[in-house]
């Protein structure tokens, strides 16, 4: 199982466990949001390997590698 | 707005970007409305008129989208302020029409949650419910009234379904405050607001009757500019927030959660989804659009056609502006009688507006196409395709197509960078966009490359070749400098690059159509007014003081600006130019094409026209010092090329970027940076090609 959304395939799903607090990049990401316990896929990615196109709460949201490797995931 | 009566009440619309908010403030208020900045910063303020369906007046406010009211922009704490009612020249509004797009429910509910909280009288507005439809997402509008208390009206801003049932709403003047429970806070972080708020009073920084929204808001402000925020209270402000973090750590997230957790409640009563997401026309479209060779494909048709419209179809209409322009100025002509104020007119004035007015219909073009892009959904997906390569000179997605548009013609390339969030990223993205070579440049590179390599002797490829050199040249110098100001000048946290993907939808054109008129009055009218005044001056640098007789060159010598050429001498000659080409620089800060007539002039050759250029080129091939030796020598010709890619030489530009950057810092440092850098590598080039020999 990968440990955060950064390495979580195209197609499959997760949810999400814990994201560091106190950090003002991820708090509008939580506004999206994507808060511990929420379900979130990965769409696709783009040619180059990021941003990466996700689906949560039914909106779909594209980021980088870099905030995405903050979010650490479980198995859904 | 100020002859509405004062009873008139002001309804503020708020939304989600992508929400179709704009869109269906246009449609209330259509062509009765006014736009404006907000005084200190460049956010548009729209307000407009319109009736209920009682025949009421009121007065409608279309203030910023954002995602939550927890500023991360200056746009965002626009909308915080006046709703809160923090803003001196806007009134706090009595009324609030909250859109929601229907097909992301969830995800709007927060900004719609936080908008309740408020506690101002409500309409919410699920708008866009043919693309909820589309995705089987059915929300019970009357249980969610029900449970909320409040009118809820289901829209599609395009088709104007439900305009009428959102206009008896607008009627309404019992709409009871939400019954939406404020967010639980605990006990300690309620304790610190209140603290806070007391401080806050005592130092003037809210109003005496704030409830505990207004020191939150302020504490959790992520506005890197802080504005609306006076500079003397910000210290304070710090402090408070620092103490929250160190006694609540994740007081913060922690909030988010809870706002997310009754959201869910919520959802659960009145929404009911596909457990699956279902196929629609938008993930159908998508994996073509996305697709990672067929989504790059498309991508360069759609730049290939922006391309065609702006070079092409916008020759036409700016022939017949110049045509129009030429014809007016030789009416006035033999309307006036000789003299100085004649000549103004016709030398000075009519081209000038005419050099201004002439870039109308690429900037037209422009816009509507920006406008269709975003309003369909596009342009989040050329952002997503070309994020990758913007973020290697620390850029996102979203500075690419302002950034390709200035390559027509920086003035839509900088009022384009209105479409990045990221304040940062979109001062930065101003900063280059002069740095794409622009069609101004183009006559002035023609000329150059011919006299470089007179027809004949090589052939036309290697023209092109040099030709695109320098258009390479610019775009890795602008790269460069994004990369620079990313990593020296601009400090300050990296914003995160996140991105909506909306659903795709048809664009609301009528919506489109006005908003690419607004834009190009502002146009007409900012740089039009500065653009005279320069157009004058420099007309007036040329014709005095005056000489006796017809000789138009020996005028040219003995005018302000001719000795203007001879005082810059000394300090071009280093790069290998004499005052004559002194006199072709300072014409070319009032647009860099200029350069072509004021040469024309300063040779006396009969025709400046950039139709034909070999007059003028062949002048400028056998033009010779005092000493004999040639003035346009090859290292001459490249160094005043790459003086021409690199400097600051537009007015008009100035002063945009002064507009949208909202002060003269800006456009003054990038005058600095971009003519500084021009003149070193032209100093360079020629002193080291001199050197070597050439």
């Amino acid at each position: 199982m990968p440990a955060t959304l950064a390495e979580l395939p195209v197609g499959s799903s997760a949810i999400v466990q814990a994201m560091p607090t106190g950090r003002s990049c991820l708090t509008r990401l939580r506004e999206m949001g994507i808060v511990p316990g929420t379900r979130v896929s990965v769409t696709r990615r783009a040619p180059l390997g990021e941003p990466i196109e996700i689906c949560v709460r039914g909106s779909h949201l594209s980021m980088r590698n870099h905030e995405a490797a903050f979010i650490a995931i479980s198995a859904a | 707005m100020s002859a509405a009566a004062p009873e008139t009440p002001l309804i503020a619309i708020v939304g989600n970007p992508n929400s179709g908010k704009t869109t269906l403030f246009n449609l209330l208020t259509g062509l009765k409305q006014k736009v404006a900045n907000y005084p200190g910063v460049t956010v548009e303020k729209k307000i407009g008129e319109c009736y209920s369906q009682h025949g009421k007046k009121l007065r409608l406010i279309d203030l910023p989208g954002a995602y939550s009211l927890n500023a991360r922009s200056p746009d965002e704490a626009v909308l915080r302020d006046v709703l809160l009612g923090r803003r001196p020249e806007t009134p706090r509004p009595d009324r609030v029409v909250c859109v929601l797009d229907s097909a992301n429910f969830e995800r709007n509910l927060y900004m719609a949650g936080q908008v309740l909280e408020l506690g101002l009288p409500t309409i919410l507005v699920l708008n866009m419910v043919d693309v909820a439809e589309q995705r089987e997402w059915r929300i019970d509008a009357i249980k969610l009234s029900e449970i909320l208390g409040i009118p809820v009206v289901k829209t599609n801003a395009i088709s104007g379904q439900g305009l009428i049932e959102l206009k008896l709403a607008l009627s309404r003047e019992d709409i009871s405050p939400p019954k939406w429970q404020n967010a639980a806070l605990p006990e300690g972080v309620k304790a610190a607001l209140e603290h806070s708020r007391d401080e806050m009073r005592q130092a003037g920084v809210i109003h005496t009757r704030s409830s505990l929204l207004e020191p939150l808001y302020l504490l959790s402000d992520h506005d890197p500019t802080h504005y609306g925020i006076a500079d003397t209270q910000i210290a304070r402000i710090h402090e408070l927030r620092s103490r929250m973090e160190t006694d609540f750590p994740g007081w913060e997230d922690a909030l988010v959660a809870e706002r997310y957790r009754r959201i869910e409640e919520l959802c659960a009563q009145v929404l009911k989804r596909p457990d699956q997401e279902i196929e629609t026309i938008t993930t159908k479209l998508d994996r073509i659009l996305l697709h990672p060779v067929l989504g790059f494909v498309n991508l360069l048709l759609v730049l290939g056609l922006l391309f065609f419209l702006i070079f092409k179809v916008a020759e036409g209409p700016m022939g017949w502006i110049e045509a129009g322009f030429g014809q007016f100025g030789a009416w006035v002509e033999g309307l006036m009688s000789p003299g100085d104020f004649r000549d103004l007119i016709v030398n000075g004035v009519v081209p000038g507006v005419s050099g201004v007015v002439i870039f109308l219909p690429q900037i037209l073009i422009l816009f509507f196409f920006i406008g269709i892009m975003e309003d369909t959904g596009y342009m989040s997906r050329l952002a997503f395709i070309m994020d990758w390569a913007m973020s290697k000179v620390g850029l996102n997605g979203k500075s690419f197509l302002p950034f390709l548009s200035s390559y027509a013609c920086a003035i839509p390339g900088v009022m384009a960078a209105r479409t990045i969030d990221s304040p940062k990223d979109r001062l930065i993205t101003i900063l280059i966009a002069p740095l794409a070579s622009c069609s101004a440049r183009l006559p002035v590179y023609s000329l150059l490359i011919g006299v470089l390599f007179p027809v004949g002797e090589v052939g036309a490829f290697v023209q092109a070749g040099i030709m695109l050199g320098l258009y390479s040249l610019g775009t890795l110098g602008a790269f460069f400098f994004a990369w620079v100001f990313n990593k020296f000048v601009m400090k300050g946290s990296a914003s995160p690059m996140i991105l909506e993907m909306p659903s795709y939808k048809m664009p609301a054109l009528k919506s489109i159509l006005l908003q690419v008129w607004q834009r190009a009055r502002m146009f007409l009218v900012r740089a039009g007014t500065i653009i005279l005044g320069i157009s004058i001056l420099i007309w007036a640098a040329s014709t005095y003081p005056k000489t006796a007789g017809d000789d138009s060159a020996k005028q040219m010598e003995h005018s302000f600006a001719g000795r203007a050429g001879k005082l810059i001498e000394p300090a071009i000659a280093p790069l290998g130019y004499d005052w004559k080409i002194g006199i072709g620089l300072i014409g070319s800060f009032a647009a860099r094409e200029v350069f072509n007539s004021t040469m024309s002039v300063v040779y006396a050759v009969e025709s400046g026209d950039d139709d034909n250029l070999a007059p003028l080129r062949d002048k400028l091939a056998a033009e010779r010092r005092p000493d004999g030796r040639l003035v346009y020598t090859p290292l001459v010709c490249i160094s005043l090329l790459v003086f021409y890619v690199f400097a600051m030489q537009c007015v008009s530009t100035i002063a945009i970027v002064k507009r949208e950057t909202g002060s003269w810092k800006w456009a003054m440092f990038q005058l600095g940076y971009m003519t500084g850098t021009a003149y070193l590598l032209s100093l360079l080039i020629f002193q080291i090609g001199s050197a070597l020999g050439y």
